[in-house]
C-alpha cells in the first residue's frame, strides 16, 4: 500500500479519536479530499524539479506512535538555548511534552494546538486564522488533515513578549520510521511582538519525515523574529511549510540556518496585505555528504510602499545537493517597491551540485527590483594572504567561509541565538579557531 | 496650420503595422490539414530523395505522440493543426538566372520592405536568400559566393545538390523529437537557406535571410541550417514580416548551427512579424526552436531585436561542446499592445574553459508580458566554466509586466556563475532632463530605451542596427501615457 493510501485510509479512524471542535472537523475533512485528489508533489511540478521526494514516499512510517516516550532534559539540553530564559514547548513524537516544557497563559499565550483547536475560548482565533493562508496543496492539505498538535502563539494587542519562545520537535521513533505533521499557529496582535526560535531534532536512526505547516500573523505594527535551526540527523528528513500573512507596517523577518538532515525543504511565502510592510528572508546553508536543502520562497507585494529583503548564503561540500527557487511577485497596484533578492553559493566539492532559480513576476512599473546569483569559489589570493600570516588552510578556509556567511548572521537580533549558530558553524567547519566567531 | 499635440496623438493611434500590406501573387497553396500524404505531398512537390521523404515521415510520426507544451508564460488559443495549409509558395516559380527576370510584383513587394535588390546588387552589400511562403525565391550573389566555395542557396537547393553535406548535419543539432514544434518543422517544412563555410574561409559578405509569410491561412515552417568548417567565419543575418490579418499565423522555424573547432558564427535577427491589432487580434505566433553547436575554440553569438509577433516563444541556445567555446546571447524584446514573449537562451557548458555571456533587454508597454527565461548549465566535466548573465527590464505604463525566470545549475566547484537582473522604469528625472533641452516626451523615450538596450545593438551588423533602432521607435510609439 502506497503512503498516499495510508495516510488517506488512516484518516477517518484518527478523525474519530481528536477532539475538535466542529468547524475544525469540516476544514480536516475537506482537507484529506483535496490530498486524495492531489497527493504529494512529483519532479513534474515545476517547484519540485530538483527535489524528489520518491526515495522518502517509498518508506513504510508509523503515522501515530503509541509508546508515549521520555527522554532525560540533560540529555538533550544542548538542542536548548538554555543560556537565557525562554518559554519552551516541547513535543516528542508529535506529543507534548510537560515536563520539557514551559508554557503560558499570562499575558500571552504560547500553548498547544491541540488545546486551542478544542477549547471555546480559542475558537474565535481559529475560526480567523486556522488554515486560511496556507494555500491547499497536497502538502498542506495533508498536514491539515492530520493536524492535532504543534505549537499555539497568541500575542495580544499593544504586548511584547517579555522572553522569546522555542518550539522544539524531538523524535525519537525507537519501534519503526516516523511520520510526523506538526501545525503551528502564531498570531501576533497590532503592536505586539514576538521572537521564536524552532528547531527539529531526531534521537534516533531511524527514518524520520516531518511534513511541518506554520502560520503566522502579523497585524499592524507588529514586529515578528523568526529563528529556524535546522540541524538534524542524516535519517532525518523535513518539508517545513511556512506561511507569514503581515499587515501594514508590519515587519517579519525570517532566517533559517540548515546544516543538517538528509533532505531539507523550505517552503516560504510572505503575503503582504497592507502599506509599509518590510518582509525578511534569510538563509545560510552548510552541508556535505548526500544532504540535499531546497529553498522554496515567495513574496507577494500586493500594497504599493513595502519592502521585501531575501538573502540566501549556500556553502556544499560532498555530494549534498543546493536548491535555491525565489520568486518576487508584484501586483499591478502595488507600486513603489523595493525588492531584493539575492542568492550566493560556493560548491567545495565537485561533486556538489547547485541549481538556482531567482525569479521575478512584475506587473507594477514604479518599482525597482532585483535580483543576483552567483556561483563560486573562495577567493584564492584571500586564501593567500591568510596562509602568508600563518593560518592553516583549513582554518584559513573556515574563516572565509564564516565571512561569507556572516552578512546573514548580523541581522540575527537574539544574542544567543547568533551565539548558537556561530558554535554550529565552527562544529561544522571542524576547526577550533581559539576564539569566538 | 501647426501641427499640435493632438495631431500627433491621432497620427500614433491610427499608426498602423508599416509592413502589412498583402501582395497578390498567384501563390500554389495546399489544402489544409495534416497526415502522412501531405507529408508526401510536400516531399514530391519539392522533388525530394527518398532519404529524405523518409525523414520527413520519422519526423511526423514522431509529432503526432507529442503534446503541444504550455510550460511557457503566454497564453493564446492554441492553433488548430488541421486548419493550417502547410505549403504555399508563390506560383511562377521558374528558376532565374538573373533579377530582371523576376517577377515584377515580387520586386515591388521587396521594394515596400525596404530591401531592394537591384540595390543591393549594386552597392555589393549583403547576399539576400529570400524566403516568402517558406518557399526560398532568389539568392543573390551566388556566384561571388562560389569562388571562395561558399554553399549559399535555399534548403530545397542544397538537398538537390548537396545532399550528402545536408544529410551529415541535419537535425544533428536540433533532433526531430528535440520538442513539439520542432517535431512538426522536421515533417513539413518547406524550405529554407543553407549555408556552408569550408575550413578556413572568411567569408567577404554578410549572409542575409528574409523571410515574409504572404498567403492567409498558412504557416510557415523554414529550416536553417548554417555550417562553419574549421577556422572560418561567417555573419549571418534574418529579418522578417508578415502582412495585416485578423487570424493568427502560425511560423515555427528550426534554425541550426555548426562551428566546427576555430570557427566563429554570428547570427542575427531582426523579427518584425505582424504583432495583431491595437485589441490584441490577429498576429503571428512564432515558435522557434534554434541552437547552435560549438566545437573546440569555436564561437557562436546570437544576436536578437524582437519586436514583432503577437506570441514569441524562442530561445537561442549555444552548445558548448568543445574546450575553450565560447557562446553570447544579446537580446532586446519590445512587447506593446497585447503581445507576449517569452524568450532567453540556454547554454550548456560540457567542455572545458567554456564561457558564456547573456544580455538580455526587456522592454514591456501598453498591455504585454516579456518574459526572459534562460538555464545556465555546467556539467560535471566543464572545469573553469564562466557564465555571466545580466537582464534587464523596463516597463512602461502600469497594465504590462515583466517576468525573470533563470535556471542556474551547477556541478562543477570550479565553475564561477553570475546572474544579475533588475527592473525598472523610466525615471522622471529622466525624462525632464530631455524635456528641459528641447526634447519631446516621445523622443526623449526613444532616447532612452535605445541607451538602455544599446549594448545589444552595438552587436548588431551595421545596416541592422539603424534599422533595428528605427523598429524599436516604432514599436514604441504611442506607448506614453
Amino acid at each position: 500500500m502506497s503512503l498516499k493510501d495510508k495516510l488517506v485510509s488512516s484518516f477517518f479512524a484518527f478523525e474519530e479519536s481528536v477532539d475538535v471542535n466542529a468547524d475544525v472537523h469540516k476544514v480536516r475533512n475537506q482537507a484529506i479530499k483535496n490530498f486524495e485528489e492531489k497527493g504529494f508533489p512529483s519532479k513534474k511540478d515545476e517547484a519540485w524539479k530538483y527535489t524528489s521526494l520518491n526515495a522518502l514516499l517509498k518508506k513504510d512510517y508509523s503515522l501515530f506512535p503509541k509508546k508515549e516516550s521520555d527522554i532525560d532534559y540533560n540529555s538533550v539540553k544542548k538542542y536548548f538555548i538554555h543560556d537565557i530564559d525562554t518559554y519552551t514547548i516541547v513535543f516528542i513524537d508529535g506529543i507534548y511534552s510537560s515536563h520539557l516544557s514551559d508554557t503560558t497563559h499570562d499575558k500571552v499565550d504560547a500553548c498547544l494546538m491541540s488545546a486551542a483547536l478544542s477549547r471555546p475560548k480559542f475558537k474565535p482565533i481559529i475560526d480567523a486564522y486556522f488554515d486560511k493562508i496556507a494555500p491547499k496543496d497536497g502538502l498542506n492539505s495533508l498536514n491539515t488533515a492530520f493536524s492535532k498538535e504543534g505549537a499555539f502563539i497568541n500575542i495580544p494587542d499593544n504586548t511584547v513578549s517579555d522572553k522569546p519562545i522555542q518550539i522544539i520537535n524531538f523524535s525519537t521513533g525507537t519501534e519503526a520510521n516516523l511520520m510526523l505533521q506538526p501545525r503551528n499557529l502564531i498570531v501576533v496582535g497590532e503592536n505586539a511582538q514576538v521572537q521564536i526560535i524552532e528547531r527539529h531534532q531526531s534521537l534516533t536512526d531511524n527514518e524520520v519525515l516531518t511534513n511541518s505547516v506554520t502560520e503566522v500573523f502579523a497585524n499592524k505594527n507588529a514586529i515578528v523574529d523568526y529563528y529556524k535551526i535546522q540541524n538534524d540527523t542524516a535519517s532525518a528528513s523535513l518539508i517545513d511549510n511556512t506561511y507569514f500573512e503581515q499587515k501594514e507596517q508590519s515587519v517579519c523577518s525570517l532566517h533559517t540556518f540548515s546544516f543538517g538532515g538528509k533532505l531539507t525543504r523550505n517552503n516560504l511565502c510572505f503575503y503582504q496585505k497592507g502599506e509599509r510592510i518590510n518582509s525578511i528572508l534569510k538563509g545560510v546553508t552548510l552541508i556535505e555528504d548526500k544532504q540535499h536543502v531546497d529553498h522554496n520562497t515567495m513574496v507577494h507585494h500586493t500594497q504599493p510602499n513595502c519592502e521585501s529583503h531575501q538573502d540566501y548564503k549556500g556553502i556544499y561540500d560532498d555530494k549534498s545537493v543546493g536548491v535555491f527557487n525565489g520568486k518576487v511577485y508584484v501586483d499591478k497596484i502595488a507600486q513603489k517597491i523595493n525588492a531584493f533578492q539575492s542568492n550566493n553559493n560556493i560548491l567545495v566539492s565537485d561533486n556538489a551540485t547547485i541549481n538556482s532559480k531567482p525569479q521575478l513576476e512584475i506587473f507594477a512599473d514604479d518599482v525597482v527590483c532585483s535580483h543576483g546569483c552567483t556561483i563560486g569559489q573562495l577567493d584564492e589570493e584571500a586564501m593567500f594572504y591568510l596562509k602568508s600570516r600563518g593560518i592553516p588552510p583549513k582554518e584559513a578556509q573556515a574563516l572565509l567561509m564564516y565571512a561569507f556567511a556572516n552578512k546573514v548572521l548580523s541581522s540575527v537580533k537574539v544574542p544567543e541565538v547568533k551565539k548558537r549558530i556561530n558554535k554550529l558553524i565552527a562544529n561544522k567547519l571542524n576547526v577550533n579557531l581559539g576564539f569566538d566567531l | 496650420m501647426a501641427y499640435t499635440e493632438d495631431d500627433l496623438k491621432k497620427e500614433l493611434e491610427t499608426q498602423e503595422y508599416e509592413y502589412g500590406f498583402y501582395t497578390d501573387i498567384e501563390s500554389d497553396t495546399f489544402p489544409v490539414g495534416l497526415n502522412e500524404d501531405v507529408v508526401r505531398a510536400i516531399s514530391k512537390k519539392k522533388n525530394e530523395p527518398e532519404w529524405m521523404t523518409e525523414w520527413r515521415l520519422e519526423a511526423y510520426r514522431i509529432w503526432e505522440k507529442m503534446e503541444e507544451p504550455d510550460w511557457a508564460n503566454v497564453h493564446y488559443e492554441k492553433p488548430d493543426f488541421q486548419n493550417i495549409s502547410y505549403y504555399s509558395a508563390p506560383n511562377k516559380k521558374p528558376k532565374y538566372d538573373s533579377l530582371d527576370e523576376v517577377d515584377p510584383e515580387l520586386l515591388e513587394t521587396f521594394e515596400k520592405l525596404g530591401i531592394s535588390i537591384d540595390e543591393q546588387k549594386k552597392l555589393a552589400g549583403v547576399a539576400v536568400d529570400v524566403v516568402m511562403d517558406s518557399v526560398s525565391v532568389t539568392t543573390t550573389f551566388k556566384k561571388t559566393l562560389a569562388e571562395k566555395g561558399i554553399i549559399f542557396c535555399s534548403m530545397s537547393e542544397a538537398i538537390q545538390e548537396h545532399p550528402e553535406l545536408v544529410k551529415k548535419y541535419l537535425g544533428t543539432v536540433v533532433p526531430k523529437k528535440d520538442n513539439f514544434y520542432a517535431a512538426l518543422n522536421s515533417a513539413v517544412f518547406s524550405d529554407g537557406s543553407f549555408c556552408y563555410i569550408p575550413k578556413g574561409v572568411k567569408c567577404p559578405m554578410e549572409l542575409s535571410t528574409y523571410f515574409r509569410i504572404n498567403q492567409a491561412g498558412t504557416g510557415q515552417f523554414e529550416r536553417t541550417l548554417v555550417v562553419a568548417d574549421k577556422e572560418s567565419y561567417v555573419s549571418y543575418l534574418e529579418g522578417c514580416t508578415a502582412p495585416q490579418r485578423d487570424e493568427n499565423q502560425l511560423h515555427a522555424a528550426v534554425v541550426e548551427l555548426i562551428a566546427m573547432e576555430d570557427a566563429e558564427i554570428k547570427y542575427s535577427t531582426v523579427q518584425n512579424w505582424y504583432p495583431g491589432n491595437a485589441e490584441g487580434k490577429g498576429g503571428v505566433f512564432n515558435f522557434v526552436t534554434k541552437r547552435g553547436l560549438c566545437e573546440k575554440n569555436a564561437k557562436i553569438s546570437w544576436t536578437q531585436v524582437e519586436t514583432g509577433s503577437a506570441v514569441t516563444w524562442k530561445y537561442p541556445s549555444c552548445v558548448l561542446k568543445g574546450d575553450n567555446s565560447i557562446g553570447e546571447f544579446y537580446s532586446v524584446a519590445v512587447t506593446n499592445k497585447f503581445q507576449q514573449a517569452d524568450t532567453g537562451t540556454k547554454m550548456i557548458h560540457l567542455g572545458k574553459n567554456t564561457k558564456s555571456t547573456i544580455i538580455s533587454k526587456g522592454i514591456s508597454a501598453g498591455n504585454s508580458q516579456n518574459s526572459y527565461r534562460g538555464l545556465v548549465q555546467i556539467s560535471k566535466r566543464a572545469k573553469n566554466a564562466r557564465n555571466f548573465s545580466e537582464c534587464d527590464s523596463l516597463l512602461m505604463g502600469n497594465k504590462c509586466g515583466a517576468h525573470t525566470f533563470p535556471y542556474i545549475e551547477t556541478k562543477n566547484k570550479t565553475a564561477q556563475v553570475e546572474h544579475e537582473a533588475t527592473t525598472s522604469k523610466i525615471g522622471e528625472d529622466q525624462i525632464f532632463y530631455c524635456n528641459q533641452r528641447g526634447i519631446d516626451t516621445e523622443k526623449a523615450i526613444a532616447l532612452i530605451v535605445n541607451g538602455f538596450s544599446k549594448e545589444v545593438l552595438n552587436k548588431l551588423p551595421m545596416e541592422f542596427a539603424v534599422e533595428a533602432q528605427k523598429l524599436l521607435e516604432i514599436s514604441l510609439e504611442g506607448s506614453v501615457g
